[in-house]
C-alpha cells in the first residue's frame, strides 16, 4: 500500500506544501514503474492525420430537439434480473451506479420499481384527494398544485430491498444490482404540508394514507409527525417534468425513508387516526427476523456506502499506477460525515475525500486518489452520517438479524481486485 | 365594486381565520370533494373493519371465483403457480432457512386481504370485482388457509372475526435500541483483524446476468476488449432471409387500419401474452404464428387439463375459434386458467384476429 491511513485521516481535505511533494514523489514513482509510457514508438495518426470530425460537419441544431446520450454510452443503461419476479410489469431494475459519476442521477436510467406497470397519466387528468380527518375534503388539479408555495430539494431515493439478494453470501456479481435500486435526484414541488393545511387536519389526524392512481393503487401509511415534516408532492426532477416510470405527473417524496413510500402518480391522501395495515406494510417491507416475529415500520434508510469503481463492471483497464477509487454514501438520517475505504478487507481504513458538501439524505460522492502497485486488493468503504451512525457489517447486520429480513442489508460491501484489475463481488472472513 | 366587494370578503374571512387556526394559513385552492368521489376513492380498509362497504359471500362462490380470476397465478388451491406467489400454507416455517410467507402464516389481518383483492387484483384486471366478489374471494381464502369451515359466509359484520395466526407476529421498529449502541462506535482505522481471505464469491453462484465490462482503456489495446457498441453491429450484419418476403404477403392481405386497431386493443392482451419478434411465454403462451395453429401447441408452455383436452380434440385455432375464444374464453374452453372476461365487441374481435394474423411468419 502506498498511502498511510494515517496520514489520510490527518489530512482528509485540502493539502499542505508537505502533501503536495509528497504527491510529486509518487508520480514520479509512477514513470519507474512504467506506468506512464512517457515515450511513443510511433506518432499517434489521431494527432496527425486529420480526422473526419476535424473536416466535415456535424449535427446541426435543429437534428435534435431533445437529445439522448451520445452512442458511445449505449451500455450506460437500467438492467433488471429476470429471475427475481414472475413478471417484468410487476418488477424492479436496476440504475447503472458503475457508470455515472458526480451525485445527481439522470431521470432516463434511474431504477423502476413498478407493481403493476408504468401508466400514462396526463396532467389534465390528474386528481389529487384528500380525505379522512381533515376540515374539508379536497379535490386538487395539477394547475392547482403549480400554485401553491414551491420549494426545491434533493434527496436520495433506495429501495427497502436495495442489496436484499445478500443476505445469504456474495450473489450477484456486479454493484448495478447489488447496489442499483437507487437513485438522487433534484425534486421540484410542494410540501405535503402545505397540501395538509388546505384541507385542515383534525387532532385526531395521527396518520396519512397515500395511494397510487395506478392499478396496484400502491398504498402506504406514514405518521403525522413525518407527513408534516418534509415530505414533498414532486413533479419535476433533474429540471425537467418527472418521467413516466418515476410517477408522472406527481409522486410523493418522502425523504430518508424506504422507496416504497415514495408514492407514484398520488392521487389520494388519506388523514387517519392509525395505519392501514396495507398489503406493501405487512406482507412486502417487514423484517422477518430470526425468533420468527418480524420488525414492521422499519421506514428508516440507514448509512450506507459502496465503492462503484472499481467494481465487476469497471476494472481497473490500465496496469498499477495512479487510478480513481470512487462510490457513494449515504443516510436517511441526516447528512454524511466521513466514508472511509479499505484496500485490506477492512484491516485498515484510510479516509476518502468526500466531493462537495454532503446534503441531508442525498447521496454524497467520495473519492480515493490512489497508485495502485499492481497487488491484489480487498475494497471496502464504510460511511458514518451525522448522528455517529457508523455502517455495519454484513456479519453484524446477521448476527442481529439473520439471514431471512430481505430489507434494509446496509451492510459493508466486499470487491477483489486481483493483479489483472478484475474485480468481484466476494465475502471475506 | 367587485374589487371592494373581494376586499370585504377577504377581511371578513381573515376575521374566521383568527378563530380557527387550522384555517390560518389556506390558500383556498382546490375544491371540496363531493361524496360520491369520497365514496369512490377512499376505499381503504382498517383492520378493525373500518371502511369496509356493506355486503357477503361465501365459500362456495369464493371457490368459482377464485378459479375464474386468481387460479392463473396462484393455483387452484392458493398454492401459487410459477413464480406468483403462494396464498395459503407456510404455517410453522418463520424460523425455517426458507420461510414461506403467506396470508396464512405471515399476514396480520384480513382487512388486508380484503382491502389488496378489492383494490389491487386480479393482475391486469383490477378494481373489476364487485363487493360481494371479494367477500367470497376472501371467505375462499380464509377457508383455504384453514381458518373457517366451507360453509361459511364473510360479511361486513362479522368480518373481524376471522383473525390471521400470524397477528402478534410483528412489533415495531426497535433498531434504535437493539442496533444502535453496536453500531455508534468510533470506527477502527488500523490493525482492526487478521488479514482476510475469500469465503463466498458471488461467481460460483452464476446468476448474474450478462453485462458489457466498462474497460476504460483508451488506448489501443482497446481493440481486445469487447463493448457494448460491437454486439448491435453485429446483429445488425446478419443477413435477413426470406421470411420477411412470406411475412409481407401475409401481411400484404391484411388491411392495415384493422391491425393498427387491434394493436391497441392487443393491451389488454399483453399482461400475460407476448407476440412478435423474441415473443416468449409467460403467464400465457407467446401468440406468433397463432392462426390456424393446433389448439394448446405452442412449445415450451404448461396448458391448463381443459386446454390439453381440447387440443386432444383437434381444435384449431381457425378465424372462428379465435372469435369465439376472444368472445367468451369460458364458454369455447371451460375451466381453462385465462383468466380473462372476454371482448364483447365483435369488430374489436375482428381487429384482434388481424393484429394476430399479422404476426405469422
Amino acid at each position: 500500500m502506498t498511502d498511510k491511513p494515517e496520514d489520510a485521516l490527518a489530512k482528509p481535505r485540502g493539502a499542505s506544501r508537505r502533501d503536495f511533494l509528497r504527491t510529486a514523489a509518487l508520480a514520479a514513482g509512477g514513470v519507474a514503474l512504467g506506468a506512464g509510457a512517457a515515450r511513443a514508438a510511433t506518432p499517434d495518426p489521431l494527432i496527425t492525420e486529420v480526422q473526419p470530425w476535424a473536416s466535415f460537419l456535424g449535427e446541426g441544431v435543429d437534428a435534435t430537439p431533445y437529445g439522448m446520450p451520445i452512442h458511445f454510452e449505449d451500455h450506460v443503461v437500467r438492467r433488471n434480473v429476470e429471475w427475481l419476479t414472475a413478471d417484468p410489469i410487476a418488477s424492479i431494475n436496476f440504475t447503472p451506479i458503475h457508470a455515472l459519476d458526480g451525485t445527481i442521477t439522470p431521470q432516463g436510467c434511474a431504477f423502476e420499481r413498478h407493481h403493476s406497470g408504468a401508466i400514462e397519466l396526463s396532467k389534465e387528468d390528474y386528481r389529487l384527494m384528500i380525505t379522512g380527518l381533515v376540515e374539508r375534503p379536497l379535490v386538487f388539479t395539477f394547475g392547482d398544485l403549480l400554485r401553491m408555495p414551491r420549494i426545491q430539494r434533493t434527496f436520495f431515493c433506495e429501495c427497502a430491498a436495495n442489496s436484499g439478494m445478500e443476505w445469504g453470501g456474495a450473489q450477484l456479481n456486479a454493484v448495478q444490482f447489488t447496489h442499483g435500486m437507487i437513485h438522487n435526484m433534484e425534486y421540484t414541488g410542494v410540501s405535503l404540508r402545505t397540501l395538509l393545511q388546505e384541507a385542515g387536519v383534525k387532532p385526531e389526524g395521527t396518520w396519512v394514507y397515500v395511494e397510487g392512481a395506478d392499478a396496484s393503487s400502491n398504498g402506504r401509511s406514514i405518521p403525522m409527525e413525518k407527513a408534516l415534516d418534509d415530505c414533498m408532492i414532486a413533479f419535476h426532477a433533474n429540471g425537467e417534468a418527472l418521467r413516466m416510470e418515476h410517477g408522472y405527473p406527481v409522486r410523493l417524496v418522502v425523504p430518508g425513508w424506504e422507496g416504497n413510500l415514495w408514492v407514484k402518480w398520488l392521487r389520494r391522501i388519506g388523514v387517519h387516526d392509525g395505519p392501514m395495515e396495507s398489503r406493501e406494510e405487512t406482507s412486502k417491507y417487514t423484517d422477518l427476523m430470526p425468533d420468527g416475529r418480524a420488525r414492521k415500520w422499519t421506514w428508516e434508510m440507514h448509512a450506507k456506502s459502496v465503492i462503484t469503481s472499481p467494481s465487476p463492471q469497471m476494472p481497473i483497464g490500465h496496469g498499477p499506477g495512479p487510478m480513481v477509487i470512487t462510490g457513494l454514501a449515504w443516510s436517511g438520517r441526516g447528512r454524511i460525515a466521513r466514508v472511509d475505504v479499505s484496500l485490506d478487507g477492512g484491516v485498515s481504513w484510510q479516509t476518502a475525500r468526500l466531493a462537495g458538501d454532503p446534503g441531508d439524505k442525498a447521496l454524497t460522492r467520495f473519492y480515493v486518489d490512489h497508485v495502485w502497485d499492481g497487488q491484489p486488493m480487498y475494497l471496502q468503504s464504510r460511511a458514518m452520517d451525522e448522528t455517529g451512525y457508523v455502517q455495519p457489517t454484513k456479519d453484524q447486520l446477521r448476527a442481529i438479524r439473520g439471514v431471512n429480513s430481505i430489507y434494509h442489508n446496509n451492510g459493508i460491501q466486499t470487491w477483489y481486485v486481483n493483479e489483472s484489475g478484475e474485480a468481484e463481488n466476494v465475502e471475506v472472513s | 365594486m367587485s374589487k371592494c366587494r373581494n376586499l370585504f370578503i377577504t377581511t371578513a374571512l381573515a376575521g374566521c381565520i383568527g378563530a380557527v387556526p387550522a384555517l390560518a394559513e389556506t390558500l383556498g385552492l382546490g375544491r371540496l370533494a363531493l361524496p360520491e368521489e369520497i365514496a369512490a376513492w377512499d376505499v381503504a380498509v382498517m383492520p378493525d373493519g373500518r371502511g369496509l362497504p356493506p355486503g357477503s359471500g361465501n365459500v362456495y362462490d369464493g371457490e368459482d371465483l377464485w378459479i375464474d380470476n386468481c387460479a392463473v397465478c396462484h393455483g387452484d388451491f392458493g398454492e401459487g403457480a410459477g413464480a406468483w406467489p403462494p396464498i395459503v400454507g407456510g404455517r410453522g416455517t418463520l424460523t425455517a432457512a426458507r420461510p414461506l410467507k403467506t396470508v396464512e402464516s405471515y399476514w396480520p389481518y384480513l382487512s388486508t386481504v380484503w382491502d389488496y383483492v378489492n383494490r389491487s387484483m386480479p393482475f391486469g384486471a383490477a378494481q373489476t370485482l364487485e363487493v360481494d366478489e371479494v367477500y367470497a374471494i376472501v371467505a375462499y381464502i380464509a377457508y383455504s388457509a384453514g381458518l373457517v369451515d366451507d360453509d361459511f359466509e364473510l360479511n361486513h359484520e362479522n368480518f373481524t372475526e376471522t383473525r390471521l395466526p400470524n397477528e402478534a407476529g410483528f412489533y415495531i421498529d426497535d433498531r434504535a435500541v437493539a442496533e444502535f449502541p453496536v453500531f455508534k462506535q468510533e470506527p477502527c482505522m488500523s490493525d482492526c483483524g487478521e488479514p482476510v481471505s475469500i469465503v463466498a464469491r458471488a461467481t460460483d453462484l452464476n446468476v448474474t446476468p450478462d453485462f458489457p465490462i466498462i474497460r476504460n482503456l483508451y488506448t489501443e489495446d482497446l481493440a481486445d476488449a469487447p463493448t457494448d457498441r460491437d454486439a448491435p453491429t453485429q446483429e445488425a450484419m446478419v443477413p435477413q432471409d426470406e421470411p420477411e418476403d412470406e411475412e409481407v404477403q401475409v401481411v400484404a392481405t391484411l388491411d392495415p387500419a384493422l391491425v393498427a386497431e387491434g394493436e391497441g386493443a392487443w393491451r389488454q392482451c399483453r399482461t400475460c401474452h407476448q407476440i412478435g419478434e423474441g415473443a416468449r411465454n409467460g403467464t400465457g403462451p407467446q401468440l406468433n404464428n397463432i392462426l390456424n395453429a393446433a389448439v394448446g401447441q405452442v412449445d415450451g408452455f404448461r396448458y391448463s387439463p381443459a386446454f390439453a383436452e381440447a387440443a386432444e380434440s383437434g381444435m384449431v385455432w381457425d378465424e372462428a375459434t379465435l372469435d369465439a375464444f376472444l368472445e367468451n374464453p369460458a364458454g369455447l374452453i371451460p375451466r381453462n386458467r385465462m383468466s380473462f372476461r372476454g371482448v364483447r365487441s365483435a369488430d374489436e374481435r375482428a381487429a384482434l384476429i388481424a393484429y394476430l394474423t399479422s404476426h405469422i411468419r
